[in-house]
């Protein structure tokens, strides 16, 4: 008997239905993963088992969840609140996407995870801080004892979600729901934290329900997978038979679109002339100290060195914090640089005055990662698109309407959309908006700065596509950064992996990803999800731990272009 | 000349058909106020033709006389008359064209003085920043109607210099909304997006912030609306407003208050005016605030 059934499960806000006669079950001690991507009805689903719908506004219009316990089945869209409040974080235990925003900032960590003891077990203060103590330690919190009396602002990403997870572990529940757990970690920690599920999930014999649109994720985890599109069922089956043979069509778009490591990389274009050398770039922050506290400054970016060539992409790789995006706006002096020196095309650009500066920018333009922030909401998209042309003089007001409709035909917009505005399009249209903006000056180089991080899979390769279209069309160099490997293959040329500030390998693609040298390197490739149920890696994977780059430290040549930190190999 | 005819002409039923627009996305409350602020708007336009008699005329036989269809009421003043037999509807009609102006006046200038002070430091940042704030931060610690008083005291109660002490009046809240504003704006990507276009200070200043941060500027500017119609019937009856026996609405209050018990209309009429003011700029500010948002406009 299964731990779950959802039977003909309809939820709605307002109007709109977000889940239409949806039916699983959640096999006892199994996993089940719902795949879907934004809007696709998963989240909601999640939240009606807990029956937390109703705080976001959602009802359950039919259908039933029951959970089947010991003392025989409950039917959980029957509860009322009393009944509910003893089931949640009890029986039934939730993590969330957001590490940073699920605890709360002004109770330490003893504190929060104690509270579920007292909650449900009924415990005195001192036994639920030790309870918390050992709950911590549980899910491998390194220095449990000290973590009890820490903020979480004190604690990383992952060591969050560690608390996330001990919390919600904390009554040893039947069922764990992980609503997209590891979307806000890097690999490398959302390896650890995949894999602590695992050992956990074996440890207490719970089921668990895994919600993500990452098929990578799936593959690593999943006993079963259901798939999801506008809130309907449209494919289920274990999961390496899905993986072999997806039957349904959406399910085999999705699988194609799902960037894959070692899938290739564009061929480099030959004898391609230098647009931009950066030369043993530095940018420092200073950080202001408290009270009778020095000020410090941090180096975000250490003595970096690259170079790009026309036409060619450049995929800058990292985790958050180790200083690409820094990179990126030093790069453009939009952070102004400590030391080093940016020739584009030729041109100085650490000597620029402002004037020089921003014209100099018409040759270098940028793309960023939330294309629902980075356009203003106030213009509409004739504006929008055209306005760098219009500042650097390219486009006259008469001619602008003419010049909006030529680059949105270029980025796979209608024409007839100039007159609206930027809430009035979806993430990926909004993305396109964003490079077209970025064309309307012709530049020669565009630094897209995590381009396709907030977008779904089928939207992301559309975008990533229309890039390598554009530059195969145009001639325009890329400075791509991502976090994410697998789409950095896809699109580049060379690759820079950066750790720290510094960069620590560089090459062309196939080279660095085929024979990495660098222990980083290594460790980011083997924490990436593979896409295939079958190589699912070792149940536990111990990852080496990589010592900070030493400073001063040189590259070296490995192979014919290929350069590696001196320190590591 | 033609073309000038042919834009004329064509011009009138487009402004028609856009007015006729706006009354159509207007719910039931927004019409009464647009018909409220019209309605308040003509009349105050035309007060010296519509006002029975000289606001500042006296009749002593006649004082304190009840409004149309109470006992003793005298025909010719329908709302009755004030302690010295001027007629209430005269002095609220002259009273409120007057209020209008100061408080139109004030608050503009109250808006342009604070919002650019405002944009100016939170874009400027660092000593700017320091300064201004500094500025606003004393100007909250020291009572308004202090300065007033003294400002006032100083350079005599002139229109003039009413005007300008009205617009000082709330300064320092526009710049505090301004810079707040301005600030979280300029942490925005798409601010960045525009330096990263090559974007220069000023264009980002006007184009991409200062229109971003008008909705919280105009609902502030409905509130100072009311506040100052109140500031100016404070100092009025401090004896250092408008000077009798010119009529505003807030020195008809503040004059009127003695004679509540006995004759409480000197004091209903004006005050009724001043609700409907503050009524109608309100609802029409949340108005104007929705409409300015793209993102509201078409829900």
């Amino acid at each position: 008997m299964p731990l779950l059934s959802v039977r003909n499960l309809k939820v709605a806000f307002g109007a709109t239905e977000a889940v239409r006669e949806l039916s699983f079950d959640v096999p006892t001690g199994g996993t089940l993963a719902l795949v879907g991507e934004s809007g696709s009805g998963k989240s909601a689903t999640a939240l009606s088992i807990l029956r937390l719908i109703e705080r976001e506004g959602g009802r359950i219009a039919g259908g039933t969840i029951t959970l089947h316990e010991d003392l025989g089945p409950v039917d959980i869209t029957a509860l009322d609140e009393p009944s509910l409040r003893a089931l949640r974080g009890n029986r039934i235990s939730m993590i969330f996407q957001e590490p940073m925003t699920s605890l709360n900032p002004v109770l330490t960590v003893g504190n929060q995870v104690a509270e579920v003891f007292i909650r449900h077990r009924y415990m005195s203060n001192r036994q639920a801080l030790a309870a918390a103590r050992d709950a911590l330690d549980s899910v491998r919190m390194p220095d449990p004892q000290r973590r009890l009396s820490q903020y979480p602002h004190e604690l990383s990403g992952g060591l969050r979600q560690r608390v996330m997870i001990a919390m919600a572990l904390a009554c040893r529940p039947r069922l764990l729901i992980a609503d997209e757990p590891t979307t806000a970690l890097d690999v490398t920690t959302q390896a650890e934290i995949l894999n602590l599920i695992r050992e956990l999930q074996a440890e207490i014999g719970m089921a668990v329900l895994f919600i993500t649109h990452d098929m990578g994720v799936v593959a690593e985890i999943a006993d079963r997978i259901v798939v999801l599109r506008d809130g309907r069922k449209v494919e289920e089956g274990a999961v390496a038979e899905v993986f072999r043979a997806p039957r349904h069509a959406y399910s085999q778009q999705l699988m194609a679109a799902t960037p894959k490591l070692g899938s290739g990389s564009p061929a480099a274009p030959a004898g391609a002339a230098k647009l931009l050398e950066v030369r043993d770039l530095t940018t420092r922050f200073t950080v202001r100290g408290g009270f009778l506290e020095e000020r410090r400054s941090i180096d975000a970016v250490r003595g970096v060195s690259l170079s790009l060539g026309r036409a060619e992409t450049l995929g800058l790789v990292g985790e958050s914090g180790c200083g690409k995006s820094t990179l990126a706006r030093s790069i453009l002096r939009l952070v102004e640089p400590a030391s080093g020196g940016i020739l584009l095309d030729g041109q100085d650009v650490m000597r620029a005055g402002r004037v020089e500066l921003r014209a100099l920018r018409r040759h270098a333009q940028m793309v960023f990662q939330d294309p629902y922030a980075s356009l203003n909401p106030r213009l509409p998209v004739h504006d929008l698109v055209t306005e760098p042309a219009r500042i650097h003089g390219v486009v006259t007001a008469r001619d602008q309407r003419d010049l909006a409709a030529t680059l949105l035909k270029s980025v796979g917009l209608e024409e007839d959309v100039v007159d609206r505005y930027p809430h009035q399009f979806s993430g990926g249209q909004r993305q396109r908006l964003c490079i077209a903006r970025a064309l309307s000056v012709k530049p020669k180089l565009i630094v897209a700065d995590e381009p396709v991080s907030a977008l779904d899979v089928s939207i992301a390769r559309q975008v990533t596509d229309l890039m390598l279209e554009l530059q195969q069309r145009e001639g325009i160099s890329f400075l791509f950064i991502s976090h994410d490997i697998a789409v950095i293959e896809r699109v580049s040329h060379r690759i820079a992996v950066m750790y720290r500030g510094e960069i620590v390998e560089t090459g062309p693609s196939q080279a660095v990803l085929r024979d990495p040298r660098h222990p980083y390197t290594r460790r980011l490739l083997a924490s990436v999800p593979r896409t295939d149920p079958a190589g699912r890696r070792a149940f536990v994977q111990p990852l080496p731990a990589v010592s900070s780059p030493q400073p001063g430290a040189r590259l070296r040549e490995a192979a014919p272009g290929h350069f590696v930190r001196e320190n590591a190999a | 000349m033609a073309e000038a005819v042919v834009g004329n002409t064509s011009a009138r039923p487009a402004l028609l058909a856009h007015a006729a627009r706006i009354w159509g996305d207007a719910n039931g409350v927004q019409r009464a106020a647009i018909c409220v602020a019209v309605l308040l708007l003509i009349v105050a336009a035309f007060a010296p033709f519509i006002a029975p008699h000289e606001p500042t005329a006296q009749s002593l036989i006649s004082r304190l006389r009840p409004p149309i269809g109470f006992e003793r009421f005298k025909d010719g003043y329908l709302l009755g008359t004030d302690e010295l037999g001027r007629d209430v509807l005269s002095r609220s009609l002259h009273g409120l064209q007057l209020t209008l102006i100061l408080a139109a006046l004030g608050a503009t200038i109250g808006l342009l003085l604070g919002g650019t002070l405002g944009l100016v430091s939170g874009i400027a940042g660092g000593i700017v920043d320091d300064v201004v704030m500094g500025a606003v931060d004393a100007q909250i610690a020291i009572p308004f109607t202090l300065i007033a008083l003294l400002t006032l005291a100083i350079f005599g109660s002139s229109i003039e210099v009413m005007v300008l002490v009205l617009g000082l009046y709330g300064w320092e809240q526009y710049a505090r909304i301004v810079r707040g504003e301005v600030r979280r704006l300029m942490a925005m990507p798409f601010i960045e997006a525009a330096r990263a276009a090559g974007a220069s200070g000023g264009r980002i200043a006007f184009r991409h912030v200062l229109p971003n941060a008008v909705s919280p500027l105009v609902v502030q500017f409905t509130l100072s609306i009311s506040n100052i119609v109140l500031l100016e019937s404070t100092l009025s009856f401090l004896g250092m407003g408008v000077q009798p026996p010119t009529a505003t609405l807030g020195s008809m209050v503040g004059i009127g208050r003695d004679y509540l018990p006995t004759a409480p209309w000197i004091v209903i009429v004006p005050a009724m005016m001043i609700l409907l003011v503050t009524f109608a700029v309100q609802i029409l500010g949340d108005w104007l605030r929705d409409r300015a948002d793209v993102r509201l406009r078409d829900r």
